[in-house]
């Protein structure tokens, strides 16, 4: 971990916040689900905290994102409010995207977010669209693409990458390798080196202990400059652990991985708890400033959790509205009614 | 006034002119540079808009598309040129996952405002994989708009107002027509998406063609001429938005419709404008409708079997003389 001492502790407690309340938002959705008062299913970014706070760090509001399936933790490091996100999560109206995405689709223009995505490895394109609109529109922003090392067995990111590499766009693809490719071991869905596959198209790979978000940051930070100054693209592989199993409903999965390793994961290399005592080793918060984010945050989730449970769904009206820009409702307009 | 240019011009200038009125306006697919494509369409853009704003990719049309969907999420508007329409197939998780419906999905937050040019037609002696008309697919897709020029005429005023569209459009030209030629305003115009043309007036049969089928309707109508049969000839210019007024409105008045198009029969869009009548002009109806797509069967390579599986003028016009004197078209 790096010690940079000089760093304001301001950052280092804003990350543990962000990484806390995302761990918070995670619990609560579980229970959600487990109390049967969400609609569908969801996948839990849980364990993986630090990657989406440390890359988020390292960005502004103009810089751009894309998620996955397996998105809370990017959208809420982005920057998206906990009562708008539980909102969407239970199909309600005030919700990030009216009731209409969900779990999977929640998209936060504001804060750069062009959204979560259901296709494993949909967004690759996206995200290096968006870095083409950067180059082409003069525009500073950096883009950068989560995914997961399921979505590396996906032919998209290749070609995509491809281009990137060719016109020189200002995209990082940040690779969460949390060892499991939904029900599947990584290792046995990827040959090779997922550095080496980058590296083929003369993009810049680094390696990066996911579990560490000052070390996510560093890299991050580094890397998004660098985008910055044209020399982009980039690719980071980051070394992590989903806790939970590939959505809410995957409780009994140790047919493809064993309870031992779970609990080591837990018990070593958890970004809070050691990112937690590294602040108090350094002497940013002591112990009980930090019990009390976390209970300040938990307040915050709870009422959250609340408000959105009493928020009303939408109206029956809001069916067929955005499914055309410009068109109020989509239905008449197809049958050929005059706007 | 008006001039006669061929559709690939009036494609060439919908979107030059789109390119100068608007920056934000970009090509991009395969050999759409130097090139121009293989059908010569785009020649002159990139000596005139630079390779900044026309861009050439490499084959992989998933990746472009994507690419296109992505900038068009965040401030460009590109122009997709999908080499042929066979590789829709190629192109379905961007087009129909992603930029369809981003808008809805996002409610309303983001919006793709991009066009997927790209053909249809057989009989080019191309086979099963450069001869398919695939409009059905993607008109089954809410989310995205659907146009088929029939002309240049169309060709131009439709995609000029699919660039300005803010929404997923899909254009499909005919392949064939590139080289036709037809008379097109020197001024500026849009042909709005979502109003049909009546091309040909009549009052016993309605013959709706799209794209490539509208020659042949209108061949069809000439031929009912001589047998004293007044067909009266729709071409509905854009699928999504379909134009059901004027169709059912000249059903109402014919008693009698067949609807013809290059897209496979089964389950495609002759049936869906056929089941629209069925559903809403039934009571004015004196005959079935009758659908007249391609053959059901992959596009052969042989001209002597490449030639069967698409609906002709004089196929059009026997079905239309069986509806006008009562005999039934499918033996019972």
């Amino acid at each position: 971990m790096p010690r940079d001492k000089s760093a304001n502790s301001e950052a280092y407690l804003r990350m543990y916040r962000q990484m806390v309340r995302i761990r918070a938002f995670e619990n609560n959705a579980n229970q959600l689900y487990l109390n049967a008062k969400m609609p569908g299913l969801t996948h839990m970014y849980t364990g993986q905290e630090a990657v989406a706070v440390g890359i988020c760090e390292a960005l502004t509001d103009e810089d751009r994102i894309t998620s996955t399936h397996r998105g809370h933790g990017h959208c809420l490091a982005k920057g998206a409010e906990l009562r708008l996100m539980f909102c969407e999560l239970l199909g309600k109206e005030e919700g990030y995207c009216r009731g209409k995405g969900g779990s999977m689709h929640i998209a936060d223009q504001a804060h750069g977010n062009l959204g979560a995505n259901a296709i494993v490895g949909g967004s690759a394109g996206i995200a290096t669209g968006a870095a083409l609109s950067a180059k082409r529109l003069g525009r500073n922003y950096v883009t950068v693409c989560f995914f997961g090392d399921g979505a590396t067995a996906q032919g998209l990111w290749y070609e995509v990458m491809n281009m990137a590499a060719l016109w020189k766009l200002p995209v990082i693809y940040a690779c969460e390798n949390n060892g499991y490719s939904e029900y599947t071991p990584t290792d046995e869905v990827v040959a090779g080196s997922l550095t080496a596959r980058a590296e083929a198209f003369g993009i810049e790979a680094h390696q990066v202990d996911g579990q560490d978000v000052l070390a996510v940051n560093k890299c991050a930070t580094e890397l998004a400059e660098r985008c910055r100054r044209g020399e982009g693209p980039f690719f980071i592989e980051l070394e992590t652990y989903r806790y939970h199993g590939h959505h809410v409903g995957d409780i009994n999965r140790d047919y493809y991985r064993s309870k031992e390793e779970e609990a080591r994961w837990k018990a070593d290399r958890d970004p809070i708890d050691n990112f937690g005592k590294w602040l108090q080793s350094e002497g940013v918060a002591a112990k009980e400033e930090l019990a009390m984010i976390d209970s300040e945050i938990g307040d915050e989730a709870a009422a959250a959790v609340k408000y959105a449970l009493a928020a009303p769904y939408p109206d029956a009206v809001e069916v067929d509205m955005h499914v055309f820009k410009g068109v109020e409702h989509a239905l008449p307009y197809m049958s050929g009614e005059r706007q | 006034m008006t001039r006669g240019i061929t559709l690939s011009q009036a494609v060439n200038e919908a979107i030059a002119e789109e390119m100068r009125r608007d920056e934000t306006v970009i090509l991009i697919g395969e050999d759409v540079a130097e090139a121009g494509t293989p059908f010569k369409v785009l020649s002159g853009l990139v000596e005139e808009f630079g390779t900044d704003r026309v861009i050439d990719t490499p084959i992989a049309e998933p990746g472009f598309m994507g690419i296109a969907v992505g900038a068009a999420m965040t401030g460009l508007r590109p122009i997709v040129d999908l080499m042929f329409g066979d590789f829709l197939y190629l192109v379905m998780d961007q087009l129909c996952n992603q930029a369809a419906k981003t808008h809805y999905m996002s409610g309303g937050k983001l919006s793709v405002p991009l066009v997927l040019r790209t053909n249809l037609g057989a009989t080019r002696r191309s086979a099963a994989q450069h001869s398919q008309s695939l409009h059905a697919l993607v008109a089954h897709i809410p989310g995205l708009k659907v146009a088929m020029p029939s002309s240049a005429y169309e060709a131009k005023g439709l995609l000029k107002a699919a660039i300005r569209d803010d929404n997923p459009v899909v254009i499909f030209e005919d392949k064939l027509m590139y080289q036709d030629k037809a008379p097109v305003p020197e001024e500026e115009y849009l042909l709005p998406l979502g109003e049909a043309a009546i091309l040909r007036e009549g009052s016993e049969v309605t013959l709706i063609g799209t794209s490539s089928m509208r020659q042949v309707c209108e061949r069809a109508a000439e031929i009912l001429d001589g047998d004293g049969i007044g067909a009266e000839v729709i071409d509905p210019r854009t699928l999504v938005p379909l134009d059901e007024g004027t169709i059912l409105g000249s059903v109402r008045k014919t008693s009698r419709a067949i609807v013809v198009d290059e897209g496979h029969q089964n389950f495609g869009i002759t049936a869906e404008i056929a089941a629209r009548i069925s559903e809403k002009a039934f009571y004015h109806l004196d005959a079935p409708v009758i659908r007249m797509g391609a053959m059901d069967v992959p596009v052969p390579f042989s001209p002597a079997l490449e030639d069967l599986t698409v609906p002709t003028p004089e196929g059009v016009a026997a079905n239309a003389r069986a509806l006008v004197r009562g005999v039934p078209v499918h033996a019972p």
